[in-house]
């Protein structure tokens, strides 16, 4: 385990100052994240709040066990990465990379899940656009869901790919011994990254799977 | 309403020119009398009142809500109309203004009023958003697809003056322009009588609901299959869904072109769509019926 | 005092020479540089759009471009200037350059992030560049839908990845600004011991943090609606155009006290220096500039009053839009003050800081009628608006970067440029300004509607002042890039402190070393604490106690 990775940045006066200034400017960057998608959540507030009808309609053409099942996923990879920061407080390679890769691979599972049900649009005709077609009322609005259904989803899973680089990364550098107890702030960097995509999926699936629907 | 909004603008143009040249002359003067005069000058603090951050808080503040106050009740003024308003409806579309006269006249980028009667514009986009601008009347209001706006008003001088859209549109934004023609009340009627090529909206409307079949089902011997027109316009109408909407032309607008969308409680969805079958001149002729057998039913109620 | 020639002590300039040196620095001055060099270039490129736009405005036809070339003019000048000038300008590079020295640090807190934020900038740039060269795109700097997602036929999606783009730029540079104002600063320099151009740049930098986002994702659901067809904005589908503008607006409002702020920190800079006096409501002007970052986030249906928009939504953001205006008529009254029995120098940074009262003044009154209802429907899309922000943003901004320019030049160059030639420059901007843009008020008032490329002959007489105006007015702007320029090898070598001002910027050689300061400071006196008594030689915050 080395200790002597710890590189301090010129600008920095003392390892406390860089992780300080690192993780507020991680929160920082999150906020900017959740003024990115609010601006869906608000389109898409304001038409569900004049469609109301036909958006239970066409929430319904979500399956709503592939979305539950990616929602348990994606919390459970939010689990196994908050593992790997603690191992990282720790110290303990073996660990790091462990978790790290657990995580990555829930949210391959979260991701292939979702192109299917994207695959399964794509042969219904329900993509917006040109080859769009729905049997039931109000295929306007409906459409008009669907588009928010696929920006939305569509931007939270490049988000997670993107998080899938950054968790790539972060296994190379374990791997080459760059974290110890002392230093570890790219993965709670990293970590805190991960949390937001959970977060924001949260927000994403009733508002999209569960409108109109009952137990 | 011009002369309010010019009263209005001017106090605006007193107060600006007044706190200008204050700052100006107050600069200009401080910048004299007190220019270096030698490197050296090293000046003692001067220390700062609270009651003079207080004051100049306060008072523009209060200008500025006595501002807000006159300008909000022109504003509210300019988008009621009042309830004996002479309908015109306005169909914008890239790049030409269309006019239609309830007694059937229309027009192309032109409006010919009376002097001194309300006229209220219910005007639609077919295309992108434009905008009905009369500067000489201070008036402005864009001009929206897919939804009705209105804006009203008054004039009082006989003469042309400039339309302009004001919302920018595409290639010939600045090629849609036109006139407002007023006329004295005996040269309008001239002008009305000579130039009403086409049905009054009422008739107009009548034969079109009667010909794309709208009678049949929500004509005087429906059977229930559809809720009734008559008085229909301006009442409150419940949904399937429970919500309440009020009827007005947006409303009927949306419930011809897709009927789905808005169901009446207690009738089934069968109404099929218009959307693509009309023009928004037809439309307009629809509506302009359908609240004519409101006011057919209020003068039938009154006797 | 260093009275050593430039070239033989060691700075931030003369430390590493080459290609390589520059582009890949993480340097926060030299990255200050690069975008001075950014930001000056799309300038020109704005103001030649803005050349050919006053020529055809000369005559009431349409006889110098076409009306789609016209239409494509205005829409370029206005993203040109907004968004790779103006919004930039002085926190890319007055705030780059300053905001680490001011506050007593060696850089910013991730300095990579500031150099990438420059590659982004020019990336985005690029992309907009390649949209004005692949034929432009007509839709206004405020693509409005359904026009911009359906009906145009120009490079709407090309120019709104763009600018998408740039926008990470302005995230990222506000990003740094807020970690490092918070974490970063000197041993005795407390929030209300730091200058007013950091307050201004903090409160800025929230802006930019919570705003630009907005505008991403506007643009992003603009351009998949566009390129893949979907209805979000389509009123074909039941989608509302009106929700694009509020989108929009939730930006592009604040997007304009990103403009104004710094350029009011500046002013308080140079206010405070050529007086020699102390800022008069120190507390008042900082607090006033969160004020406006937080109000301005709440006011932006006043571009919507005629809209379709509710009346009553309408009553609310006229009210909110006054509120606003408060403390920015706090801030020139406070300026004002300061001059109050100061010792005052017309050295060319002090007139246009001076001008910039005046200018900004007359801008923020006429902003006034706009918010005002019932004038509003009347002057609103006309040249009225177009003057009133002219007034703000040139009057207002351009004004306060050209003096923080030139306040600074000496302590980033070593060099002082030509006084009698750059006060000529202030006072020919003055009036060319002027004489441009207060016709337009005219204009405005009588009706002329902006966006028109043929008019009523009767507006003929105000365009020809306002073009004649403009000729001025690109004089005025030439003569500071080659004065300048000149500078740079010819100008006097400037000392430590020319100015004779307080900050820690002037504690350190002209140019600073690399990591700005020999030691760190120590700060123990308020700001722009010119002292009473005659000094020896200046006080800079850091220095230790006076005797």
């Amino acid at each position: 385990m080395s200790e002597a990775n710890l590189a301090l940045a010129h600008q920095f006066d003392d390892p406390e100052q860089q992780l300080d200034a690192s993780t507020t400017g991680m929160w920082v960057f999150l906020a900017t994240e959740v003024m990115f998608f609010g601006g869906m959540f608000l389109g898409y507030t304001a038409y569900r709040l004049a469609y109301p009808e036909a958006f239970a309609d066409a929430s319904n053409l979500l399956d709503v066990w592939l979305g539950s099942i990616n929602t348990a996923v994606l919390i459970c990879s939010s689990f196994t990465m908050a593992l790997a920061v603690h191992s990282a407080a720790e110290g303990r390679r073996q660990k790091i990379i462990l978790f790290l890769i657990l995580t990555m691979i829930l949210g391959a599972i979260f991701l292939g899940i979702k192109f299917y049900e994207y695959y399964h649009k794509y042969e219904e005709h329900l993509i917006p656009g040109e080859n769009f077609t729905y049997a039931g009322p109000s295929p306007r609005q409906a459409e008009i869901f669907l588009s928010f259904y696929f920006a939305m989803t569509g931007m939270h899973a490049f988000h997670m790919i993107i998080g899938f680089g950054l968790q790539t990364y972060l296994v190379i550098e374990a791997w080459r011994d760059r974290f110890s107890a002392a230093y570890h702030t790219p993965v709670e960097l990293i970590g805190l990254y991960w949390h937001f995509v959970d977060i924001v999926w949260i927000f994403l699936f009733p508002l999209l799977y569960l409108v109109g629907r009952h137990l | 309403m011009a002369a309010r909004v010019d009263a209005l603008f001017f106090f605006l143009v007193g107060v600006s020119a007044f706190f200008a040249a204050l700052i100006c002359i107050v600069i200009v003067a401080f910048v004299i009398k007190y220019r270096r005069r030698s490197d050296d000058e090293w000046p003692d603090e001067v220390h700062g009142g609270m009651w003079l951050e207080v004051m100049w808080t306060v008072i523009p503040l209060g200008l500025t809500l006595v501002i807000f106050f006159w300008g909000a009740k022109l504003y509210f003024v300019s988008r009621h109309a009042p309830p004996n308003s002479l309908e015109v409806t306005v169909v914008a579309k890239q790049w030409m203004w269309k006019v239609q006269h309830p007694e059937g006249a229309s027009e192309i980028n032109e409006l010919h009023v009376p002097v001194g009667q309300p006229i209220k514009l219910m005007m639609i986009s077919q295309d992108v958003i434009h905008d009905f601008a009369v500067p000489a009347f201070r008036l402005k209001q864009d001009v929206l697809p897919g939804r009705y706006t209105t804006v009203w008003f008054e004039a009082t001088k006989p003469g042309e003056y400039h339309l302009f859209c004001d919302q920018y549109c595409g290639a010939q934004h600045s090629g849609m322009v036109g006139r407002i023609v007023v006329l004295p009340q005996p040269q309008y009627e001239t002008w009305l009588n000579s130039n009403s090529v086409a049905a009054p909206a009422m008739t107009s409307g009548e034969t079109l609901s009667r010909k794309l079949g709208c009678d049949t089902c929500h004509g005087a011997r429906a059977t229930g299959r559809a809720p009734s027109l008559v008085g229909l316009f301006g009442k409150p109408v419940k949904l399937q869904d429970g919500r309440w909407v009020t009827a007005d032309e947006s409303y009927l607008r949306e419930s011809i072109l897709n009927p789905q969308a808005q169901v009446v409680a207690g009738y089934q969805p069968i109404m099929p769509p218009f959307k693509g079958r009309i023009s928004e001149e037809e439309m307009a002729a629809l509506v302009g019926y359908i609240k004519s057998l409101s006011r057919e039913e209020g003068e039938l109620a009154q006797k | 005092m260093n009275a050593q020639p430039l070239e033989q002590r060691q700075h931030y300039l003369n430390v590493s020479y080459g290609f390589k040196s520059w582009l890949l620095t993480t340097d926060h001055k030299r990255i200050a540089w690069l975008y001075l060099i950014s930001v000056t270039f799309f300038f020109f490129v704005g103001g030649v759009f803005a050349t050919l736009l006053r020529l055809e405005l000369l005559t009431p036809q349409g006889d110098l471009v076409q009306a789609e070339t016209y239409n494509k003019l205005f829409t370029m000048h206005g993203i040109t200037m907004i968004f790779f000038f103006l919004i930039p300008s002085i926190p890319a590079v007055l705030g780059n350059f300053l905001v680490p020295m001011m506050i007593g640090a060696r850089d910013l807190a991730f300095p990579r992030l500031n150099l990438a934020s420059w590659y982004i900038y020019i990336i985005g740039g690029l992309f907009t560049l390649a949209a004005a060269a692949a034929g432009g795109v007509d839709t206004g700097w405020t693509f409005y839908t359904p026009y911009s997602s359906i009906y145009s036929n120009s490079n709407v999606a090309l120019t709104v990845v763009g600018i998408f783009i740039t926008g990470f730029s302005s995230i990222l540079t506000g990003l740094n600004f807020v970690v490092t104002i918070h974490k970063m600063r000197a041993p005795g320099m407390t929030w209300f011991r730091l200058p007013l151009f950091i307050w201004a740049h903090y409160a800025t930098s929230i802006i930019m943090i919570l705003g630009t986002p907005v505008i991403a994702i506007t643009l992003v659901l603009v351009a998949l609606e566009r390129l893949l067809h979907l209805g979000i904005f389509d009123p074909a589908l039941g989608g509302d155009p009106l929700l694009f503008q509020h989108m929009f607006w939730f930006y592009s409002h604040p997007a304009v006290y990103i403009m104004i702020l710094p350029a009011m920190g500046v002013e308080s800079e140079l206010i405070t220096c050529f007086a020699r006096k102390r800022a008069f409501g120190y507390s008042f002007i900082a607090a006033s500039s969160v004020a406006i970052a937080v109000i301005g986030f709440l006011v932006w249906g006043h571009h919507m009053f005629v809209s379709g928009q509710s009346v009553y939504a309408g009553m609310v953001f006229s009210l909110l839009s006054f509120l606003v205006a408060i403390p920015s008529a706090i801030k020139v009254f406070n300026w004002t003050a300061t001059l109050y029995k100061g010792s005052i120098s017309l050295e060319a940074p002090m007139l246009y800081a001076l001008g910039f009262i005046g200018l900004f003044t007359i801008g923020g009154l006429t902003g006034l009628f706009l918010a005002t209802l019932g004038v509003d429907m009347h002057v609103h899309d006309t040249y009225f608006v177009i003057a009133h922000f002219h007034y703000i943003m040139v009057g207002g901004a351009v004004m306060g970067y050209m003096g923080g320019i030139h306040f600074w030049w000496p302590k980033m160059t070593g060099r002082l440029y030509p006084k009698a030639l750059a006060k000529l420059a202030a006072i020919t901007i003055f009036l060319g300004f002027n004489l441009t843009f207060f016709p337009q008020f005219v204009l405005g008032y009588l009706g002329m509607p902006r966006r028109y490329h043929v008019y009523p002959p009767e507006f003929q007489v105000l365009n020809v002042m306002s073009t004649a105006g403009a000729s001025v007015l690109a004089v005025g702007y030439v003569l500071p890039l080659l004065y300048l320029i000149w500078s740079l090898r010819y100008g006097e070598v400037a000392g430590m402190n020319p100015w004779k001002a307080t900050g820690l910027e002037w504690q350190t050689p002209s140019p600073p070393p690399t990591d700005n300061f020999e030691e760190t400071p120590v700060v123990t006196r308020e700001p722009y604490d010119y002292p009473a008594q005659k000094p020896q030689a200046i006080f800079p915050q850091g220095a230790a106690e006076h005797v």
